[in-house]
């Protein structure tokens, strides 16, 4: 695991250690299975093409865990995700190389949370932002 | 701008009201195969010793977790007090706000209710833009969380 970040360490413009995703068909269904979303157009093709899809799509919410992920990761273990967020403007489509990334609007103490706002989003290999979010995390500060 | 609204009277008087909580037990292993399927490492999800190292009573669920709650197993709360003229549903959007960490050991109650309902007429054709609010409370009546979903019925 990386090293634990501090408050201290992230200045307004400092980026969000970006996260790679990559999702097989076989991820999809295995995501299925865990979150109890069986709407078809994710692991159906036939059933995505007759939705009008291009094909079988990634689910929104898979997209929204990867970005808890980048969060989480990045935050650390000892930081704590108050809040965080996205809306899914573009589908994501299997086998694409994602990325998941952020980059730090703000900081500042309310009471002793040392508070950072980040903007979050992942992007396609065209480097589209498909499913632009925000987070808030507060992390532990060396002071 | 008003012929035609596929808003009704049914979805209007379901705007504000809350449903039923849907009960759901936290497990380690439910926790475990989801930080699996995301490709998640992180031992706070999977390890019960490292978790405690950090404080915790037991693993915790990751934040992105949150999205099982939409598909309760055990049917309470959760499910649409109304019914929308359109057969397709994508998801538009998810926002979640944490109070406490959801750990394994702990009961989650969730109460849904209908915050917003906008009509749009996008490249699809008309749609609904559903937004709905969720409540989570732990086994002591604490608000743990607090999640805001958008769903497009088109």
């Amino acid at each position: 695991m990386a090293e634990q970040l501090y408050f201290e360490d992230v200045q307004e413009g400092t980026e969000v250690t970006p996260l790679a995703k990559n999702a097989t068909t076989q991820q999809l269904v295995r995501w299925a299975g865990a979150s109890g979303d069986f709407y078809q157009i994710h692991y159906d093709k036939d059933f995505a093409l007759g939705n009008n899809l291009p094909g079988l799509i990634i689910h929104g919410a898979l997209k929204s865990a990867w970005l808890g992920q980048l969060v989480g990761d990045w935050a650390g273990n000892e930081g704590i995700i108050k809040s965080y967020g996205c809306s899914y403007r573009g589908m994501d489509i299997p086998n694409d190389a994602l990325t998941c990334k952020g980059v730090v609007t703000k900081k500042h103490v309310e009471g002793n949370e040392h508070i950072v706002e980040c903007d979050i989003w992942l992007e396609n290999s065209k480097g589209e932002k498909t499913t632009p979010g925000t987070a808030v995390v507060v992390l532990p500060s060396k002071s | 701008m008003t012929e035609d609204s596929v808003i009704t009277d049914e979805m209007k008087a379901a705007i504000g009201v809350e449903s039923e909580p849907s009960v759901y037990e936290i497990e380690k292993e439910p926790i475990r195969r989801w930080a699996e399927s995301i490709g998640d490492p992180n031992p706070l999800y999977r390890d019960e010793e490292y978790a405690r190292s950090k404080g915790y009573r037991s693993i915790i669920a990751p934040p992105g977790f949150m999205a099982q709650y939409a598909f309760p197993v055990k049917a309470g709360g959760g499910r649409r007090s109304f019914q929308s003229p359109f057969t397709r549903m994508l998801n538009g959007g998810n926002d979640y706000e944490f109070f406490k960490p959801i750990q394994s050991g702990d009961t989650i109650s969730a109460t849904n209710k209908l915050a917003e309902i906008r009509e749009r007429t996008g490249s699809m054709g008309k749609m609904l833009i559903i937004i709905n609010e969720t409540t989570f409370k732990n086994q002591d009546g604490e608000i743990v969380a607090k999640a805001r979903s958008t769903g497009i019925s088109y």
